[in-house]
This record gives structure tokens, C-alpha cells and sequence, in this order.
């Protein structure tokens, strides 16, 4: 019975110290001058294969680069929300990103009530707040080439829109793949659903599926970690013998799911702009209290390079004249569908 | 070790205490596994929790749903009933006071005193449903409960996309402030920490758990039916009427959490996807407390604890939250399966009649 008990008594005491030898090496908490950048992700992952995923690529990049110190936290709740940004802010982070629209009142507040931290938000316009600087992407100028690729694609005249939430971002996604699907096939039907949320896998699946039974063959998502649920789906129905297609959006997805049912991406580069933005920032260049607004022209959206193992070339060529006309000015890409 | 085993004169409350000694063992050698330093981990757990006027604001936050979930869980087992729905009745006190707090005009601390009563009410009347059901159509409280936290999540996006939307966003309006039950001046002393009415008003709820339980009648013949309910029937008790009675006050607990929430930490609603699943957690310290007042107030405090220091311990050690979450799966997979950590008790007993 003793006998129990000191093992025990020896395993904790084992266990701890190794645990201490492990704290010279492995760990080191001295970060000394080393600038640091933080980001906090929506209740979504850093592993979401989407925008979360982006983000902190564009900050591991900065580690390779500049040898930055980068940490992300993600909050399991929306009350974490505020206490993740906080971590950061009070352990004199450099820069703390926050990744999602969602964010956008607690960084406000946290903004507010510590003038001497820098934050960052993607995907907000929030303006006039003189520590923050918010990126936001004219989504509907790369979706309205997505557009265009599905319109002039499809069989069935009928394409799909998946969304995440009915907030500006999406709508944006919405509005410019509908004008880009009307602008190659006035006929073309777009099936529209926001399924309320950005991290539901199942929710993706079965929006997917309710879409392809109707009689869609190419879905455009804007809906995040939810969007997997598209893929798994269209992957069921290729491998069932049906041809059907998923466009992906924010990272080129056709390297995550595969080149059978990955028509195209719709490259939202939010690696690019956290790393330049949060180089600058670090240079003595913080543009605080700006939104940085990237479209076609600053190449801060467009179609993944990768398309043309799908896409013919007609079409891709049909995507660059279109590319040139809404950078030259000559269409306008509607904002709200 | 055997000088604590003779003062611990309750063999339930050493079980769940080894049972979270055992899992944070298990947490350790996990992180050791998978390449984390468990020392410093822990460490910046504590750090988290412990280290700034904030976070101990904060974390007080993070554990009052958990208690008041964890009591209204206990109350409902303790007349046989198995209360999961308690993440709905948190929805629909919160949609309810979040209506009296946007929608109505009246002066500060009356106006926070109206919406938090009706968010109470709006909780408990929801509980009520589910006894109805169960009392008067045999539907068992589980599968009603759980089912009934859909209805309650749709209906409060229903509500807030109809009466009080705010544009180009997933939430409501604002509360007016006069609705506000936040501690302004103590929030500021926490260095902008969400504290709110419920610092006050859940020890009161504790208390009256505790009270309820020992001192009156009425917390009697809620046991008594837990215990039996046909021996409570023959010998007089209306079985019907208490069941009702106790799902109501589990479900004003379960609105509580939902109106602090509201009024007291976020000022709005968000129309999220799925329910909190405090609800759920609360099933677990309820459990892991053993329906007592201590247990539970204890489970509670740790729950959160863990549950809020886990930032820290990404933040610190860089260990990934879900090996937080799989230290407390494993306290309650231990607590939930006694026979794992009595094996190690009955030595113990020996030992103490050795002993003295």
C-alpha cells in the first residue's frame, strides 16, 4: 500500500525534475530586445487552412526573416476575446494583430484604454482610432474574377455561394462573384447561403450538398474553417464518380484538397499584408489610425497561380482582360449583392 | 500523506481531489510527450490567474457562470433531474434581459434591477416548460432539455435580427447604459476587468443553496424525491409540483448567468452558432463536486481556473489550449470512474487504523 504511494511520490518527483531540466534548453524565456508581434485568432484556429491560417503564416514568415519574436493566442470564447488581446498589450507587444472582423469592439476597446500599444485588425474599416491600423481587401474584385471563371465554366448554369456570415466582408465576396458570374453568363443561376458561422464543418457540408443536389456544379465559399465542409462533400462526389467543383478563397486550397475538385482559389494574400504591415510597423512606419485598402491593383486579392492545371487557357486570359478593366476603372465591382 | 488521509474524515471529497491531483500528473507527462515544459506551463498558468489586478478581476468572470451552471445543475440532480438544458435557459434569460435592457427607459440600477428580474423569470419559466413537459407527457428531461436549447439559440436569433439588429454585424444593439449592472468604479480599480453585479449576488445564490438544503423543508422534499419519487408520492410529497419547483429555480440560475452575461460583461448578444456549452459544464462540476455546497464552489473555482489560465499557458509555454481542455476531460474522466482512484483509498484506511 505504501508501496503505491511512493511510487507515486516518485513519478511526480521524477516528472518535475525532468521538467526542470528541460527549462535551460528547450525554452528560453529571455527574449531580451527581440521585437514581437502577437495575433489573436477569431474563435476559429490558427490551423483553419483559411484566413487564421494565413495570418500566422505571414508572421512565421517574419520570424524566418527578421528573427521576430511571434506568439498567437486563440480564445475558446467570445469573453476570451478581450483577455487574449490583453495578454499581449501588457507584455509590451510589439504589434498585436487580431485576424477577423469579428473582433473589431474589443479591439476598439483595448485600443482605447491603452494608447501606448499598436494593434492591427484584418478585415475591418476601423477607422479614426490612432493605434490601430486596419486592413481591409476589396474581396469583390478578386471574387468577380471567380465569378467569371464559374460563369463561363459551368454546365448546369447554375453556380453556388457559400458564406459565412451576412456580414460586409462576405457580402463583399457575394456581391463581386454574382456580378462576375453575370457579367460572362447573364442566364447563369447563383444560389446564395449564408450558413451563419465560420467554423461548422457539418454546416459547410450540408449546404454543400443541399447545392449540388439542386443541381450547382461549382461552389465559390467565403466561409472559413466552415468551408473544409465543401471540399469533404465535393470530394465525397468525385470519388462517387460525379464531377463537381469547389472554388477556395483566402489561401490557394487547391494544395490542401487537392487538384479533382479545386477549380480555382480566390487568393486573399493576408500573409502578404500582415507581413509588410507588421514590418513597417516595426521600422518606425506604423500607419495607425488608417485602413489599408487592398484590391487588384495593390495585388492584394486575385486567382491562385496554380489555376491553370483546371482552368483553360481562354478563360484565363478572359480573367485578365477583366482583371485590366476593373483596374483601369472601366467596371465597377458592386460592394453589397 | 497518511496525516492528510485521517484528516480527510470524507472519502468523497478525497476522491475528486486526487482525481484532479492524478489528471494534472497526466497533463504534465502529456506536455512532456509532446515537447512542452509542464513546470513552466503550469507556472504561467498560475501567473495567468494570479498575476495582475486584471486577471484576477477576469478570472472571477470566467468563474461565476461556471458556479451558477454547476449549482443549477446540482439543484435539478438533487430531485432526480438531469438539467442539460441549462446552456438554454442561459439564452433565453439573456435575450430577455437583453430586450428590457435596450428597448426600455428607466432610470440607472432600476432599469439593470428590472432586466436582470425578468432575464431570471424568462430562465426559470423556460425550466418550468421542461418540467410541464416531463410531468405532464412522461418526455424525459433529458432529451426535452437538450432539445429545447436549440429552440431557445434560434429563437434569440430570431428575436435579435427582428427587434434589436445592429447593422453589418452578428449581434444586437447595445443595452442602454442605465441597464448596465457592471461595477464601474471596482472595474476600474481591475484595471478595466468585466466585474458585475454577480460578484455580489452568486455567493447569495451559494448561500442559498447551502440554506435551502439543510435548513428548510422545502429542500427536504426536493431530496426526498430525488431519492425516490414513489416513496415521496406514498408518503405524501406532491412529486408533480416540486419537480416544477426545482426547474424553475434551476432555470432562473441558468437565466442569471445569461443576464450578467448580457448586461454585465458584453452590453450586447451575439448571434452565435452554437450555445455557450457553459450548460455543460456545468453537468461536469456538479459532478465533480458531488451536488455539496463545497464541492461544486470548489469544482467551480477550479473549472474556471484551469479554464481561463490555459491562455496563459499557450501564451507562456506555447501548449495548445486543447491540452488544457484534455486536463480537465481527464479530472472528470476520473471522477466519473471512482473505482480508478479508490484503488488507492482503502490502502489509505488501513492506514489510518494503523495509525490511530
Amino acid at each position: 500500500m505504501k508501496k503505491q504511494l511512493a511510487v507515486m511520490f516518485v513519478l511526480i518527483l521524477g516528472l518535475f525534475l525532468v521538467a526542470c531540466g528541460n527549462e535551460g534548453g528547450t525554452t528560453s524565456t529571455s527574449d531580451g530586445e527581440q521585437a514581437s508581434i502577437g495575433m489573436v485568432t477569431d474563435l476559429g484556429s490558427v490551423n483553419d487552412k483559411s484566413f487564421n491560417q494565413s495570418a500566422w503564416e505571414g508572421l512565421q514568415k517574419l520570424k524566418e526573416d527578421h528573427g521576430y519574436d511571434v506568439k498567437y493566442l486563440e480564445p475558446q470564447s467570445d469573453a476570451e476575446v478581450e483577455p487574449s488581446l490583453l495578454q499581449f498589450v501588457n507584455n509590451k507587444t510589439d504589434l498585436t494583430w487580431a485576424t477577423a472582423a469579428t473582433l473589431e469592439d474589443a479591439v476598439k476597446n483595448i485600443a482605447e484604454t491603452n494608447p501606448d500599444a499598436k494593434l492591427g485588425i484584418v478585415d475591418s474599416a476601423l477607422e479614426g482610432v490612432a493605434n490601430v491600423v486596419s486592413v481591409s481587401f476589396k474581396e469583390n474584385e478578386g471574387a468577380f474574377l471567380a465569378g467569371v471563371v464559374a460563369g463561363t465554366m459551368t454546365e448546369s448554369d447554375k453556380v453556388g455561394f457559400v458564406g459565412g456570415m451576412e456580414i460586409p466582408v462576405i457580402q463583399r465576396f457575394h456581391a463581386g462573384f454574382a456580378a462576375g458570374v453575370k457579367a460572362v453568363n447573364p442566364d447563369a443561376e447563383v444560389l446564395v447561403n449564408y450558413v451563419g458561422a465560420f467554423n461548422r464543418v457539418d454546416m459547410g457540408k450540408s449546404a454543400a450538398a443541399t447545392m449540388y443536389d439542386a443541381g450547382v456544379d461549382i461552389i465559390f465559399h467565403a466561409s472559413g474553417g466552415t468551408g473544409n465542409g465543401i471540399f469533404n462533400e465535393a470530394q465525397e462526389r468525385f470519388n462517387a464518380g460525379k464531377q463537381v467543383w469547389v472554388i477556395g478563397v483566402d489561401k490557394d486550397q487547391s494544395l490542401e484538397f487537392g487538384n479533382d475538385i479545386t477549380l480555382t482559389s480566390m487568393m486573399k494574400y493576408v500573409d502578404q499584408a500582415v507581413y509588410d504591415i507588421s514590418h513597417e510597423a516595426l521600422t518606425g512606419q506604423f500607419p495607425g489610425g488608417e485602413v489599408v485598402r487592398l484590391g487588384l491593383n495593390e495585388n492584394g486579392v486575385g486567382l491562385a497561380d496554380t489555376s491553370d492545371i483546371n482552368v483553360s487557357q481562354e478563360v484565363l486570359s478572359k480573367v485578365e482582360e477583366y482583371k485590366e478593366e476593373i483596374i483601369n476603372g472601366n467596371i465597377e465591382v458592386p460592394e453589397t449583392p | 500523506m497518511n496525516a492528510v488521509a485521517k484528516h480527510m474524515k470524507n472519502r468523497n471529497i478525497l476522491v475528486p481531489i486526487l482525481a484532479t491531483i492524478i489528471a494534472l500528473v497526466f497533463g504534465a507527462i502529456i506536455m512532456l510527450i509532446a515537447g512542452y515544459n509542464p513546470v513552466i506551463a503550469y507556472q504561467s498558468l498560475l501567473n495567468k490567474v494570479f498575476g495582475s489586478a486584471y486577471d484576477i478581476g477576469e478570472v472571477i468572470r470566467a468563474i461565476i457562470p461556471l458556479l451558477l451552471s454547476g449549482f443549477a445543475v446540482a439543484l435539478a440532480n438533487k430531485a432526480g433531474l438531469l438539467n442539460i438544458g441549462v446552456d438554454g435557459q442561459i439564452t433565453i434569460g439573456a435575450v430577455a434581459s437583453l430586450l428590457v435592457g435596450t428597448l426600455v427607459d428607466f432610470p440607472p440600477i432600476i432599469h439593470g434591477f428590472t432586466a436582470l428580474t425578468v432575464g431570471v423569470i424568462a430562465g426559470g419559466l423556460w425550466g418550468v416548460l421542461i418540467a410541464y413537459l416531463k410531468t405532464r407527457f412522461t418526455i424525459n428531461e433529458v432529451i426535452s432539455s437538450i432539445m429545447l436549447n436549440y429552440v431557445a439559440l434560434y429563437l434569440s436569433h430570431m428575436l435579435i435580427r427582428g427587434i434589436v439588429p445592429q447593422e453589418g454585424s452578428q449581434r444586437s444593439a447595445l443595452i442602454q447604459d442605465s441597464a448596465s449592472i457592471s461595477l464601474n468604479s471596482l472595474s476600474e480599480l481591475l484595471n478595466g476587468a468585466r466585474v458585475h453585479w454577480g460578484l455580489f449576488i452568486t455567493p447569495l445564490i451559494i448561500f442559498g443553496f447551502y440554506y435551502f438544503f439543510n435548513k428548510t423543508r422545502y429542500g427536504y422534499e426536493t431530496e426526498v424525491v430525488g431519492l425516490n419519487n414513489h416513496a415521496a408520492h406514498y408518503a405524501g410529497i406532491k412529486v408533480n409540483r416540486i419537480i416544477t419547483r426545482t426547474m424553475f429555480i434551476s432555470g432562473a440560475i441558468g437565466g442569471l448567468i445569461g443576464v450578467f452575461d448580457t448586461l454585465g460583461v458584453y452590453k450586447y448578444m451575439a448571434i452565435s452558432t452554437s450555445t455557450s456549452g457553459v450548460g455543460f459544464d456545468g453537468v461536469a462540476i456538479a459532478l465533480l463536486g458531488g451536488n455539496t455546497t463545497i464541492g461544486t464552489t470548489l469544482s467551480g473555482v477550479l473549472i474556471g481556473v484551469l479554464k481561463y489560465g490555459s491562455q496563459g499557458m499557450q501564451f507562456g509555454a506555447g501548449v495548445p489550449s486543447e491540452i488544457i481542455g484534455m486536463i480537465i476531460s481527464l479530472i472528470i474522466f476520473f471522477v466519473a470512474a471512482p473505482g480508478l482512484v479508490k484503488k488507492l483509498l482503502p490502502n489509505m484506511e488501513h492506514t489510518k487504523k494503523e495509525v490511530q
